[in-house]
């Protein structure tokens, strides 16, 4: 028996593939990546440093769209024997993987935070309040995994990649424009997120916010409030309504911590909260908290984390 | 236009979480369940905003127990011409989104909407998996939908950006932020929507794939370390060497 990774290597690896490929390993079982697009035989090859022992790549289909895909990763499944399949729980999965699920008759467990406990596999439920454990009654079951669940790990050497045919037949859904910033690093796929509120009292203080950002090598983050606004761009809104995201840092200034906001960001491995009212419902939620003035306490930050990676 | 959103009850945002019968039930002790926050806000409303635009009906799909008449009321107090209830315990994600397509088959849709997931299991499964039964494309995540003729022009979230598609109808659609704006239903759709019809229909059969057999709370976050703000060296110490994150 195998196991299917699906991972999506349009703009080159990605860690949530990593992580993915990664995951199947601990599955315990032969693991076969299914991709498609254009990215080279040489990128793929790298998979096999995760655990993978050979790459499928059907070069036919160079869009996400959910029924090519779909027919592709069960072509795949069907050709490999595989009895699960996995997937990183990203946009593109959240599209396929339940068609696939109906197409093969396989269970779902879709948002995975951990490896296969005996016959269940841990989720996030209630918005991240709490954990519920799935198991899966089909024969084949299909895992979807949380981005930053877990670390890649490189055990191996390079694979094998071959061309698939997986019989995608025609897209129905015309891609007319994709607008993607250039240069910012993902918020699902961030480790380290620096994010700012209403308390920075304008767009134009968000400077100090980017300066901490880029000294930390994180990726900036909002509340609602602000992206409403028109401060900062939707796609940088954390919370129930935004962007959930479990990084393994996330610095909070100015954000009081409203219930919606943490459901986006309780998964959240470390919790820092800068902010001026002690009495702030996300202290409760924080391992480290600043009461004091943002315009103070992040540049004063930056110079500290400036200094700290000089001397290391 | 016939316009199919398909709702689902949830507790209410700010309800305790609480589990029972040994950590194997969600505990309705004191719950109140509203129209989960997405199905309404979004895919709801913007239904009743097309059908306003082009003409047409919607109607509202749930997979439940008589309890659960009491949410469908207040989704068609919102607006919605009529409302079907599939007479069937929600086992799991994949049964519900069977038996939706199972009724929706046979009813001519040309939209058919969910929100974007559920605020209480967050799986964002049905709409995809409404999709394949019925073999129609799926746009997942959308913030805009606007439909001309036999055609809907969307806007989808994707990694960081937004991607602009066009897709022909029927489709399902799964609805995100952006879509529209909550609506409070007014004392006259609270009146109308008593008497508006809520059909019961008896479900097909259908396996149930998955189960969640326990429940758990995340542990009780440790107090929250203070740092004075004069001194982020220390934060930055307590990251590295504590921590471990940087």
């Amino acid at each position: 028996m195998s196991t299917l990774v699906y991972i999506n290597s349009r703009n080159g690896l990605a860690k949530n593939a990593l992580e993915a490929v990664t995951y199947g390993k601990k599955l315990g079982q032969d693991v076969v990546v299914i991709t498609t697009g254009n990215a080279e035989d040489a990128v793929l090859a790298k998979l096999g440093e995760y655990g993978a022992s050979k790459v499928l790549v059907d070069r036919s289909v160079t869009n996400d769209d959910s029924q090519q895909l779909t027919r592709v990763i069960s072509k795949a499944t069907e050709t490999t024997g595989a009895n699960t399949i996995v997937f990183s729980h990203d946009l593109v999965a959240k599209a396929v993987a339940p068609r696939l699920s109906v197409r093969l008759k396989a269970g779902l467990v879709a948002g995975a935070i951990a490896v296969p406990n005996g016959d269940t596999v841990k989720v996030n439920v209630f918005s991240g309040k709490a954990f519920g454990n799935v198991k899966v009654t089909s024969a084949t079951k299909i895992i979807s995994l949380l981005p930053n669940s877990i670390q890649p790990e490189a055990i191996g050497s390079s694979c094998a990649v071959e061309s698939f045919d997986g019989e995608a037949g025609t897209a129905n859904i015309k891609l007319l424009d994709t607008k993607v910033p250039e240069g910012d690093i993902p918020l699902p796929e961030a480790e380290l997120v620096v994010s700012a509120g209403r308390g920075l009292k304008g767009p134009e203080n968000w400077g100090m916010v980017e300066d901490l950002a880029k000294v930390l090598g994180a990726a900036t983050a909002c509340s609602r409030p602000v992206a409403d606004i028109g401060w900062r761009p939707h796609h940088e809104h954390v919370g129930q309504t935004g962007v959930a995201i479990r990084p393994n840092l996330y610095i909070a200034a100015g954000i009081s911590g409203a219930i919606q906001h943490l459901a986006g960001v309780n998964g959240s491995k470390v919790i820092v909260v800068i902010n001026t009212d002690s009495e702030a419902p996300f202290f409760k939620a924080a391992d480290y908290g600043i009461i004091g003035d943002a315009f103070e306490v992040l540049p004063r930050l930056t110079e500290a984390v400036k200094k700290f990676k000089s001397s290391n | 236009m016939k316009i199919l959103v398909c709702i689902s009850k949830s507790p209410d945002t700010t309800s305790k979480i609480a589990f029972s019968d040994n950590n194997t039930k969600f505990d309705e002790n004191g719950v109140q369940y509203i129209v989960n926050p997405y199905d309404e806000w979004y895919a709801l409303v913007r239904a009743l905003e097309l059908k306003e635009t082009n003409g047409g009906s919607v109607t509202i799909a749930t997979v439940g127990g008589a309890e659960d008449d009491a949410v469908m009321r207040k989704a068609l107090a919102i607006g919605a011409d009529d409302a079907v209830r599939i007479n069937a315990v929600a086992t799991d994600a994949y049964a519900v989104a069977l038996q939706i397509a199972e009724y929706a088959k046979s009813n001519g849709f040309d939209l058919i909407l969910t929100g974007k997931e559920t605020i209480n299991y967050n799986g964002s499964q049905v709409g995809g998996m409404i999709a394949e039964a019925l073999d129609l494309p799926f746009v997942s995540l959308a913030s805009k939908l606007d439909v001309n003729g036999a055609t809907a022009s969307l806007e989808t979230e994707i990694v960081g950006g937004v991607q602009s598609v066009e897709v022909n109808i029927p489709a399902v659609i799964s609805c995100a932020k952006g879509m529209a704006e909550q609506r409070i239903p007014n004392m006259r759709g609270i009146m109308a929507a008593r008497t508006k019809p809520l059909t019961v229909v008896e479900p097909a059969a259908i396996d149930t794939l998955t189960s969640f057999e326990s429940y758990e709370l995340p542990a009780a976050k440790s107090a929250c370390k203070m740092i004075d703000p004069a001194n982020m060296d220390e934060l930055v110490e307590l990251l590295h060497n504590e921590a471990k994150v940087i």
